[in-house]
């Protein structure tokens, strides 16, 4: 008896241990996150305060409607930057989830010759950063004449091998009995892709929504490369034209952070039970 | 078995198919297959856009690994930054997705931790900047000053000694992303029945049971995990363009496609610049079929543990 609670002791004193690096871990992700938040609502004198304050005193709404309503040097409001953002990430989702649900089944369900092979290079897609594409895309951009289009930056993301990868593993998991059974009664293929096999995948596509539109939402490497002109640029691009040095800047910036990520966070928190589900299949046999 | 039936469906079924993975498998083949062959034919070229592209050979590369210092210099960033990012992210989000797993409140806390990596890269690495800031207004600057560790601020962003601290710094904070995420999923449904027969069978604490029963189911997890990690590691540029500026100081946080951009897109010699591009793919699709060998052949053994739990 005695030797088990020593054990016990043990494992105790082992966990505690643990429990502090969680902890820590845990505020080393949280404090910047913080300091965004109760930076975007200082008022200009308080960004000036020595030593300098991690909390706001005053809150004030200042940077935001700067941020919103200012036009900037260019004359562009941050309005259009939000709405180029947003038309953009949506259309990405929606592409993203359409074509890769619907290649995804075709590989694993329908097996076209082919398909399997398909499906090895898109897994050795995977293993290069997206990057290395960049020059040949461009020159594919510019000949489609696409410089400076919504579509230079959906469709190259929204054909990203990641979303085909988490697709096909998840449609590996439905049951072909379900899908003989729907044929067997007379259901056409895209009746029973659209009826009963697209229902099932919510989690899914719940998954590929939220990945693809934060990456389309936060994509600043395409944006560098395919948009110059002011009009159509997105919010990761506009931050270079907010930012500056001195702490003057150090509201609207953190305000325009925030911007960004909140409307990520709020998605996030609904679907992160579809998420998890999701991401059970998404790992790789070899 | 009447064979002929089957196949007529099928060829129907093959034709619906490929129908259905045109839309993916035409963008897929446009903007990535094309693209990397592409840019392996562009490496070995002169071209500026103007004129026709003009075969020269390995000169580029001659030049590149032998010629360029400031390449060798984004190299060896790129590979400390991978290096020290890549596994400590992953073994971070292992880590913090094991220790998850067994709280109750793990939904919250792993929010929090993922919260960072879908930050704006961009964006966050701004309020960092303010954060890291070289004057005393700087809030790393002003605790370490009032803790007396120093005495005068250090220039953070702007001293090449320092910048690619802040860079990795950064970097790992953001590290806690989908591969977190994988893990944390596939460590909810490992096999409950698989711990209960460890228990009698002897395991004693949570690391055995870690090490020789979670480990060996999660293999598919940690093998996307690991993919994911070094191609994004490898192709570090979001964060040290916008903490440093192209180029930095004194090329300090000059990376491997910062390299990549600013001879494609500012000098315009696509060629050299596809090069570039060229040893990033060689380099990291080298490093991930390294990894991916060495965790799938585990992998078999796995598969044959869960196979025999299930039957």
């Amino acid at each position: 008896m005695k030797n088990i609670s020593k054990e016990k002791m043990k494992s105790y004193r082992n966990w505690f241990f643990v429990y502090i690096l969680i902890a820590v871990l845990v505020a080393f992700c949280l404090l910047p996150i913080v300091y965004m938040i109760n930076t975007a609502f200082k008022p200009l004198y308080e960004l000036y305060i020595f030593p300098p304050e991690f909390f706001v005193k005053n809150p004030t709404l200042q940077n935001f409607s700067d941020l919103l309503l200012a036009v900037s040097s260019t004359s562009v409001s941050y309005l259009r930057y939000i709405f180029n953002s947003l038309v953009v990430s949506c259309i990405t989702v929606f592409v993203t989830a359409t074509i890769s649900s619907m290649g995804g089944y075709a590989v694993v369900k329908l097996k076209p010759p082919g398909g399997k092979v398909f499906f090895k290079i898109v897994i050795a897609a995977l293993m290069f950063p997206a990057q290395v594409t960049t020059i040949p895309r461009y020159l594919i951009i510019v000949n489609l004449g696409l410089v400076n289009n919504y579509l230079a930056l959906i469709l190259p993301v929204a054909s990203s091998a990641y979303y085909f990868f988490l697709m096909k593993q998840f449609i590996d998991q439905f049951p072909d009995t379900l899908i003989e059974a729907a044929r067997i009664d007379g259901c056409g293929e895209f009746k029973t892709f659209l009826k009963i096999v697209m229902p099932s995948l919510a989690p899914a596509w719940a998954t590929l929504m939220v990945f693809s539109f934060v990456a389309s939402w936060n994509d600043y490497f395409s944006a560098l490369i395919y948009i110059n002109d002011d009009v159509m640029k997105t919010l990761p691009l506009a931050i270079n034209t907010i930012s500056g040095s001195g702490f003057g800047r150090a509201g609207a910036v953190s305000a325009s952070a925030m911007i960004m990520t909140l409307p990520i966070v709020i998605v996030f928190i609904f679907s992160q039970r579809k998420i998890m589900q999701t991401m059970v299949y998404s790992g790789i046999k070899g | 078995m009447s064979k002929n039936p089957k196949k007529t469906i099928l060829t129907r079924q093959q034709i619906i198919g490929y129908i259905m993975l045109s839309p993916f498998a035409v963008c897929f083949i446009m903007f990535t297959v094309l693209p990397v062959l592409t840019a392996v034919w562009l490496s070995f070229t002169e071209y500026n856009m103007i004129q026709p592209a003009e075969f020269i050979g390995l000169n580029n590369y001659k030049l590149l690994l032998l010629g360029d210092r400031i390449f060798i210099t984004a190299l060896k960033n790129t590979l400390v930054f991978a290096v020290i990012v890549g596994p400590i992210g992953y073994f971070l989000s292992f880590f913090a997705a094991w220790v998850l797993n067994q709280f109750k409140f793990r939904n919250i806390l792993a929010l929090f931790l993922y919260i960072p990596s879908v930050t704006s890269s961009v964006a966050i690495s701004a309020v960092w900047s303010y954060i890291f800031s070289g004057d005393r207004y700087g809030f790393i600057n002003n605790t370490l000053i009032e803790m007396g560790i120093i005495d005068e601020p250090i220039l953070w962003v702007s001293d090449p000694q320092y910048i690619m601290t802040v860079v990795i710094i950064i970097s790992l904070w953001m590290s806690m992303g989908n591969g977190f995420l994988v893990f944390l999923a596939g460590l909810q449904n490992c096999d409950k029945s698989l711990y209960e027969a460890g228990a009698i069978d002897g395991v004693k604490s949570r690391w055995q049971e870690l090490k020789y029963l979670t480990l060996p189911q999660m293999k598919p997890q940690l093998l996307y995990g690991a993919i994911t990690t070094i191609s994004g590691s490898f192709g570090v540029f979001d964060v040290p363009v916008a903490l440093a500026g192209l180029p930095s100081p004194n090329y300090s946080a000059h990376t491997v496609v910062a390299h990549l951009y600013d001879y494609a897109f500012q000098r315009f010699q696509m060629g050299y610049a596809a090069s570039v591009a060229t040893v990033l793919f060689v380099i990291t699709y080298f490093v991930g079929s390294i990894v991916m060998k060495s965790l799938s052949e585990n992998d078999k053994d796995g598969k044959k543990q869960r196979r025999r739990v299930l039957q």
